[in-house]
């Protein structure tokens, strides 16, 4: 009887339209994954000086054409990559589709900047292959034509290689939940399986691709380590321009801040096309997917595309990374190696587990409270996926310092027991940066999950006497669970990768691989750097498999 | 519902104790902030500590964001060094207010007073010149002179240099103001930039590589770059470095931009003779020496035998410029360098 009325009191607590417990809970916790990018947008009410003028004559105008052009070509590319790759693998049957399942999530294990490394290694004038070029042909510089790989388009493409994960993962699991009633229906109506596709399934996936598509844009407008190894200016490499070279933080925040108004658009148009886009399959009823058998040349041309994407993701430069470990390497496995595998395990499980905690609770409250308040501030909390890691990481330190002093002041004074820093300078800090970067892909892809329970089967299961627990417990976990997993493997091997806020916050004596790989390859030792990155890349790569194996077995439980 | 809130336990708990395990603290130790890299810094302070017994606790990162680091710690900062990787930082770093004077005749007859701050603030460990890398055979050093001649139109088309965004471009420009002014050195690097081969990108050795593969006739990188290259395990690196030659450039004038990597006593320093100990073994012999071996980077001491890489290149005149004004001057030379159109 009591956890009826405890249940009472939820649910009248959540179904109260105006100000409540929950959602001040809310707000709450949003303001707080909002402050790092509050503190450096606060930074726009101070005065810049005559830097915007200088910026506005010189350079402005190449940060944001040259971000919006590789927005652009990243978001064609990971369209083009991830929907191909997921439609061929989830609806169609081709020789080797087994293993493309699960292989074509492998280069989002490919930190970006270091798969630029790898191509300008090998494509760069100097290069192998142009190498060859010009000794078969005896060419020299400016007389025969080879694409430029360290370009706007060149970082496109390197982005779109290591990005297009985040659309194939979300877009296949969508395809796979799909009722096959409706791609039947489409198939009885004598559609092909092009047909299919364009007027059935891709609108019907829409929401999760836009939701891999933002994610990989966001991704995109944070990178620094790629363009700056292109020479290719953007907002990102404007930013740290300003701040440094000019010694101005302040205009290097307003940048920051022009940068969100970028993202902010961007949570936009994903929110509206949502929007729209607010249907349910009517028929939960699954069937094995009968899948389009593509034999012959088809079968040739499905295999080959998804061996390209491959080949160029993952196998070209990890073949490379293994090349260098093998030959040119100076380091060698030792048990400091062995320390930087286990400190990058321990955060990037640590905080995928935080991030999906934050993201259930952030997205339950969302589905059950519906009001502007929550929907904005789950928004807001989302934002920093977007912001360059530095300035997460500088935004993290400014609030983080400033409280500990102020404790450390108040204590002293007080009971004459200064308590130094708390915070500052612990894995706590780091692991809050993590989550302020990396809530939104959890909250993402948690919330595509939670936006596939229709809000029938709720009222279905309760007009059946379940209780809340027994709905959360026999119908949302058992729905949630690819979501819910893919939510921490995509933080974990986010947080895996990430380097400039784990270059600033990490304590002493505290180093991750990406840190290792970042700091040899900063000295443009690549090879040296080749072991560490390899590295990340295994590290990657079990969960990416673990993941593609639940999304499959998903399907199978469904079916069964 | 109730599983979510162990997770959260859990969670609160393994942060607790990550918290109480890195506050433990142990008694004879010196906090070190360093924007030189592990691989460059750590041997010597594994060293330091065999010898001393003082242990050294040690974050890396990159000089303005540790700098950014200090600053908003305050008082309470647990670093007691920081170490850059170039002399503008350090004196940003002084300029910020986190860094204080500290007098030690070790460093003061050691060092000379250019590489190092009038007030004691911070010391130059070692020595990194900027000269010019020309392709031998393809150029005729006779033709090479100062920095400024390379805006000569003879040039077109044959400089590689990397982007204006890094910091040794900076400084060296920044030099260049210091020895004339803006208008003039905005002058020369608009004819630099319509000397270059190819829109600037990657790193120095990057420029190395695209010289010694015909791209351009001439390089500008620091020669730590090309002395790395030449020992380099891959085959590729050393074939590319050995087509480079060295020429120091405005010798018969002020001297070689060179830059220091250095390190600065902070203003929060709580080890503070642990601290000054640890700044006279990095100016000690064997660690100088260690520089020049390791990294192909000039002793900033006189009298280290120098590495057989840094032998072969010769002696040179160095720039006498006190370094703190290219910290002061950094901001002048890369707006200059923005409206001159060098990306």
């Amino acid at each position: 009887m009591q956890s009826d009325s405890l249940e009472l009191k939820i649910k009248t607590a959540f179904q109260r339209p105006a100000f409540n417990f929950l959602s001040f809970g809310v707000v709450a916790l949003c303001l707080l994954m909002a402050l790092p990018v509050m503190v450096i947008v606060g930074y726009i009410f101070v005065p810049a000086g005559d830097v915007w003028q200088h910026l506005a004559d010189t350079v402005l105008k190449d940060y944001v054409s040259n971000s919006l052009l590789l927005m652009l070509g990243v978001a064609i590319g990971v369209l083009v990559l991830g929907v191909g790759a997921a439609w061929q693998t989830s609806m169609c049957d081709f020789p080797g589709r087994k293993i493309f399942e699960w292989a074509l999530l492998l280069p989002m294990a490919m930190p970006a900047y270091i798969i630029a490394y790898t191509y300008t290694g090998l494509f760069d004038f100097a290069g192998p292959l142009q190498t060859l070029i010009r000794e078969m042909t005896g060419l020299g510089y400016g007389e025969y034509w080879f694409p430029e790989i360290r370009s706007v388009e060149g970082a496109a493409i390197m982005l779109s290689l290591v990005l297009y994960p985040y659309v194939y993962l979300l877009t296949r699991a969508a395809f796979l939940s799909q009722s096959i009633c409706v791609l039947d229906v489409s198939r009885t109506l004598g559609n092909g399986p092009w047909r299919t596709f364009f007027t059935v399934a891709l609108p019907l996936a829409r929401p999760a691709i836009i939701a891999g598509l933002s994610l990989a844009l966001m991704e995109t407008l944070a990178d620094y380590g790629t363009v700056q190894y292109f020479g290719v200016s953007t907002f990102t490499t404007g930013i740290f321009r300003t701040w440094f070279g000019l010694d101005n933080s302040a205009a290097a925040a307003q940048l920051s801040a022009m940068l969100l108004l970028f993202v902010f658009i961007l949570v936009m148009l994903e929110r509206i096309s949502r929007r729209q886009a607010k249907y349910h399959h009517t028929s939960q009823r699954h069937q094995a997917i009968v899948r389009f058998k593509l034999s012959g040349l088809r079968g040739v041309a499905a295999f080959s595309f998804c061996f390209v994407v491959l080949f160029l993701g993952f196998l070209l430069p990890a073949g490379q990374l293994l090349y260098w470990a093998l030959t040119t390497a100076e380091e060698s496995l030792d048990l400091d190696f062995l320390i930087l595998v286990w400190n990058s395990l321990k955060l990037a499980g640590l905080a995928a587990i935080l991030a999906l905690c934050l993201a259930l609770f952030l997205g339950y409250a969302n589905r059950l409270q519906n009001g502007w308040l929550v929907k904005t501030a789950v928004r807001v909390a989302g934002m920093g996926y977007a912001v360059p890691g530095t300035v997460i990481a500088v935004g993290v330190i400014i609030p983080f310092a400033a409280f500990d002093n102020a404790v450390d002041a108040w204590m002293d004074e007080t009971f004459g027991l200064p308590t130094g820093l708390l915070l500052s300078g612990t894995l706590v800090a780091l692991l809050f940066a993590y989550l302020v970067r990396f809530l939104a892909v959890a909250l993402q892809t948690v919330e595509a999950g939670l936006g596939r329970i229709r809000p029938s089967m709720d009222e279905a299961a309760r007009s059946m006497g379940c209780k809340s627990q027994e709905i959360i417990r026999r119908v949302h976990i058992p729905m949630l669970k690819g979501s819910l997993l893919t939510a921490l493997l995509l933080v974990f091997v986010d947080v895996l990768k990430e380097l400039p806020a784990t270059l600033i916050l990490r304590p002493f004596n505290f180093n991750t691989l990406a840190v290792r790989a970042y700091e040899l390859a900063s000295d443009e030792r690549l090879a040296d750097a080749s072991y560490a990155a390899l590295t990340i890349v295994v590290a990657g790569i079990l969960p990416v498999i673990l993941l593609s194996r639940s999304i499959t077995r998903s399907r199978h439980e469904d079916t069964t | 519902m109730r599983v979510k809130f162990n997770w959260v336990a859990v969670a609160v708990v393994s942060l607790v104790g990550l918290t109480a395990a890195q506050s433990a603290v142990a008694a004879d130790e010196v906090n070190l902030y360093s924007a030189r890299k592990e691989k460059l810094i750590k041997p010597l302070l594994d060293r330091f500590t065999h010898t001393t017994g003082i242990k050294v606790n040690l974050v890396t990162g990159k000089a303005d964001v540790l700098l950014k680091r200090l600053q908003m710690e305050g008082k309470n900062s647990p670093a007691d060094l920081l170490i850059t990787t170039d002399a503008g930082r350090l004196h940003r770093a002084k300029a910020a207010g986190v860094t204080q004077g500290f007098k030690s005749s070790l460093l003061e007859s050691e060092i000379p007073a250019s590489f190092r701050d009038s007030e004691g603030h911070w010391y130059g460990l070692t020595l990194r010149s900027r000269p010019i890398l020309y392709v031998k055979g393809r150029v005729n050093p006779a033709e090479l002179s100062t920095y400024e001649a390379l805006a000569d139109p003879k040039w077109r088309g044959r400089i590689c240099i990397r982007s204006s965004s890094n910091i040794y471009n900076q400084s060296l420009v920044a030099s260049m103001v210091a020895s004339s002014d803006v208008a003039k050195t905005e002058m020369w690097v608009a004819g630099l930039v319509k000397n270059f081969a190819r829109p600037p990108k990657g790193g120095d050795r990057d420029q190395i590589k695209a010289a010694a593969a015909g791209q351009c006739d001439i390089a500008i990188a620091n020669t730590y770059y090309l002395a790395g290259m030449l020992t380099s395990k891959d085959a590729g690196q050393r074939a590319a470095a050995e087509k480079m030659a060295v020429f120091w450039p405005n010798q018969n004038g002020r001297g070689a931009h060179v830059n220091v990597s250095g390190i600065a006593l902070t203003k929060a320093a709580k080890n503070r003779a642990n601290a000054i100990k640890l700044a006279e073994y990095l100016i000690g012999e064997a660690a100088q020496k260690w520089y020049a071996e390791k990294n192909g980077e000039y002793p900033v001491r006189a009298g280290v035998a120098q590495s057989s890489v840094l032998e072969h290149w010769g002696k040179f005149k160095m720039d006498s410029l006190n370094l703190s004004r290219l910290g002061e001057l950094n901001p002048d030379a890369v707006k200059l360098m923005d409206r001159a159109g060098w990306k």
